[in-house]
Order: C-alpha cells, then structure tokens, then sequence
C-alpha cells in the first residue's frame, strides 16, 4: 500500500546511519534501531545506547503497529510544499514494540485524530530514493 | 556538604529598548544591556571583573566566544571571569549562580551577566519583514522535516497535547494565564502588548499557530538585551540601588522523554534553593516564571509543589495569578505579553519588584520572589530565591 504525493515536499538526507531505515522503507517495511548489547530498541537513530552506552547497534522490523501519543495541527507555514495542507496533523506513534515516531497519520480528519487512537504503518513514495513510513486508521 | 548561600546580591539591571529596536545587533544589545547595568549600580566598565554571556540565536559563529566578543566590543581589560553559557532558558540563572560562586570563592568581584538577540528584522520598504526565529529552530533535511514537524513551538504542542489528555487541562485554563499576564503588562512600559487588553474571548479568537496553542499562548520574539550586575551582599549595600539579595539556587535537568514525563526539572532545582535558603513555598510571595508557552507557567508551577500534579488547570483559572490574586505570577507580563529575553525576563521582573519600581504594576506585598529558567522542552531548570535586602 503506498500514496504518491505530487508535490515536492523536503526530502530527508540519505545519512549514513539512515540508510538501512531508508532500504528498508523501500521495500515496505518499518525498521528501528537496537542495540547488539542490551537489546534495546529505539528511535530516532543514535550512535550510543542511551540505557547500556554501546555502540554496538543493527536495524530490526517491528510490526508497524502502535497508537497514536501525541499530535498537534500545524497551522502555520513553514515549508511551501505544505502550504495547501494547512492545518495538517503531525503525530507522535507509540510503537507495540516501544519506540515512539514523528510521522504523520495519513486520511484522518481533525474530528477523528485523538490521542490512544490504534494506527498501523503504511508508505509514501517521495523519490526513488525516499520512501517515507507513514499511519494510517487502523481497526482495533 | 551542607548547602550554603553565597554572600551575594544583585546590585544592577540593564534593560535596553525591547521588541521591533533596530540599528544593533545581537552584540550591540549586549554592550548596552552592560553599560546601562553599570550605570544602574553607579559602577564603570573598570570596575567589571567577570563577564558572562548567554548569546541567543542570532550570535551564530560568535556564540562560541561571546564573551570575549562582548569584552573587545566594550574595551574591557584584565577580567579574571568569563564564559558563553547556554543552557536556554535557564541560562540566566545559571549565570548569576556561576557569578555567585566565583565571587563567593574569590574569583571575581564584580560580574555582568547578559543576554541579547536580534531575531527581528527590519521591515522592507513593501512593508513585509519579520522574524528570523522560526528559520532558527528548522532543520531542513532531518526526517522529521519530511513530516512536516518545523520549530519549537510544535514540540512543545506534543507535551501539551498529552497534558491535557491525561489530566484534563483545557484551553481555558492556557487563556486564563494569558489573559492574568497581559492585565499585569497593561502597568509595564516596557511591555510590547502594554497598550492592548485581553480578555479570555479575545484568547480564543486569536489564530491557531500549532493547536492546541493560539498565537497568544506563544511567547514575542523581541530585540534587544539585559544584564544584571552580581557582587557581593557587603559591596551592593553601597552602591546606587537597593541591593536584591540572593536567598537560595538550585538547578534540574531531568532527562528523558518530556511527553513521558509532563514534568520540567522545577522540582529537582527547587529542592535545592528552598533548602538553601531555608524556606518553604509557603514564604514565596510572587513568582516570575519562565514562559515561553503559556503550558510552560502551568507546568512550572505544578512542579514547583503550588498544586498536585495535574492540577495545573483549575489551579490558574480563576485569576489567582494576576493582578490582586493570592500568587501573582509573572507581574510584568512575562515573556508572552512584555519582552521575550529568555531567563532573563522572568529576572528582570523581579529584580523591578524587589526595588519597588514596578510603578503601575508594583505588588503591595513583596517577599521572597521564585524565579525561573527553562530550556529546551523541559529539558534544563533554574530556580532561584531572591529577596529584598534583609
């Protein structure tokens, strides 16, 4: 399942600690980073491990299921490209696994977006370099 | 080791012209905001012996050497002090401590601390301009820029959000501290907002910016600069101004997720200066509280023990922080109806109060004021005690 965006929002810079996220969200399927000592997961990606300060660190899939934590509505505009969206909904998702991510919850209106509300991944071709993960409604 | 406070006061304030001043930048606010400290104290730039800066956003390259910046800038010689301290918000505090233990430790005598910055533009001559401080905060090219997530006052959207989620805070309880700031400001002639009256429905007409915050639950974006003089108790007692007596400071830096938390390090810091000083919430008189977002003062004062956790909300909306109420709170305005000059708005209130030169907006009943610093999103704390000379 993916959605094209016509117009050219700002596309994320390919770093190297960021591109297996990025192969991985190419071929539609959510990674977050843990940490080879302590098996801790986490993002957005860091060198260390915050809990056991290792550097030791792979990519893993999660289920791409989770909630949403927190939102708000952007009202204001900073970036052009989002300007015909306004207000458009930014949202913080717990993952089931245990992270929590920046994304956006794609097809939900202002009366519909709550917090708690169950949400499952989906992806968003920007480039043909960048695929964005991305939420959706999901059932309960 | 036993807390102890150091001997020290507050013997001078600088305050330049706030918000759309144009013709200085950032170093140029900060050279003005000292010498009119000095004047303030009757002291001369001879007399400075430590200089500490906290460079706002508009320093860029020159924020690494601020304060040699400033010293080359103002002709300064032999200062045994210096540092460019940042710590957000809650750098202000944290100047006047790092000045209250050099003095204390015989380091220096006599330290300028000041912040300054020059966000705003100038207009054009088609009448546009504005402010340089959203593209400050946007970070183009990180992934949460592809979201769309741009500038600090999202963040702070997000621990608000959950706030009200979890304990039920609502919009009104966000205006009611908004409308009691701007009845205080309405007495401040420096205040940017002074000339226009708020009421809670004039807070909910104003335009969303990052719901759930209106424009008016965001603080200015102001020009200009402030500086405090810091010496000892002895000294300040003879020089021009009534000396503000430094009573207790601590700071907290929490750590972890603030959506987790909801919480800033108000507590940690606080539990430090009370014990320094030897006092309780109950002997607070006021409060001038960091206010970069109206949530900011809610969440402070729930952390500092004024209510439970939580309680925030109901503990501000009905009026108890503004003008006659029983904790008056940010009695110039603070940073979302006066000037917006980081910690150094909420030190600049009560440094105005403690003297009695609060004119139109003086509190009747001083006592020892609670004075706060936040950073980041909740991330550092300052808390000081300041009183009037006992």
């Amino acid at each position: 399942m993916s959605e094209r965006v016509a117009v050219a929002k700002p596309l994320p810079r390919i770093t190297p600690e960021l591109e297996p996220f990025f192969a991985a969200a190419r071929n539609h399927e959510l990674v977050v980073q843990r940490c080879r000592s302590c098996g801790q997961l986490r993002f957005p990606a860091r060198e260390v491990c915050p809990k056991c300060w290792s550097t030791e660190r792979e990519w893993t899939p999660v289920s791409g299921r989770g909630e949403v934590f927190s939102f708000y509505w952007m009202h204001q505009k900073y970036h052009p490209a989002f300007a015909d969206e306004l207000p458009y909904a930014v949202v913080v998702v717990q993952l089931e696994e245990g992270p929590r991510m920046a994304t956006n919850v794609l097809g939900c209106s202002h009366d519909e977006l709550r917090i708690g509300m169950p949400v499952e991944v989906t992806f968003e071709e920007r480039s043909p370099e960048i695929t964005l993960p991305q939420f959706r409604p999901a059932a309960r | 080791m036993p807390l102890r406070t150091p001997d020290v006061s507050i013997a001078g304030l600088g305050v330049t012209e706030q918000g759309k001043v144009f013709g200085k930048n950032a170093v140029g606010f900060a050279v003005e905001a000292v010498a009119r400290a000095l004047e303030d104290a009757g002291l001369e730039g001879k007399d400075l012996d430590g200089l500490l800066v906290n460079p706002g956003l508009t320093w860029g390259p020159a924020s690494a050497m601020a304060s040699f910046a400033v010293q080359q800038a103002m002709g300064v010689r032999d200062l045994r002090l210096t540092a460019a301290m940042n710590l957000g918000g809650a750098t202000a505090g944290a100047m006047i401590m790092q000045a209250a233990l050099a003095i204390e430790a015989g380091l220096a005598t006599t330290v300028a601390c000041v912040f300054s910055d020059a966000p705003l533009a100038p207009p054009k001559r088609d009448g546009s301009g504005g402010s340089a401080s959203s593209s400050a905060y946007s970070q183009a090219g990180d992934l949460p820029a592809a979201y769309g997530q741009y500038g600090v006052n999202a963040l702070y959207a997000l621990v608000t959000q959950r706030h009200m989620h979890r304990f039920g805070t609502t919009q009104d309880h966000l205006g009611a501290i908004a409308v009691a700031q701007r009845a205080f400001a309405r007495g401040n002639p420096l205040a940017q907002l002074r000339d226009t009256p708020l009421s809670l429905e004039d807070y909910h007409a104003s335009r969303w910016v990052v719901e759930p915050f209106h424009l008016l639950d965001c603080c200015l974006v102001s020009n200009g600069g402030v500086a405090v003089i810091v010496t000892s108790a002895e000294r300040a007692r003879d020089l021009r101004r009534p000396p503000v007596r430094l009573l207790g400071m601590g700071q907290g830096h929490p750590g972890g997720d603030p959506l987790e938390t909801l919480s800033s390090g108000a507590g940690l810091a606080s539990r430090t200066a009370f014990a320094m000083a030897g006092l309780t919430l109950e002997d607070i008189a006021f409060c001038e509280l960091y206010d970069c977002y109206t949530f900011t003062v809610l969440v402070t004062l729930e952390d500092y023990g004024f209510c439970e956790k939580g309680e925030g909300g109901p503990f501000v909306a009905d009026g108890r922080t503004g003008p006659g109420g029983s904790l008056p709170v940010n009695t110039g305005g603070g940073q979302l109806s006066s000037y917006y000059m980081w910690g150094m708005t909420p030190v600049s209130e009560a440094i105005l109060q403690l003297r009695g030169e609060g004119g139109a907006r003086q509190l009747e009943r001083l006592g020892p004021c609670l004075v706060s610093g936040n950073g980041g999103i909740l991330s550092t704390h300052s808390c000081l005690i300041l009183d009037q000379e006992p």
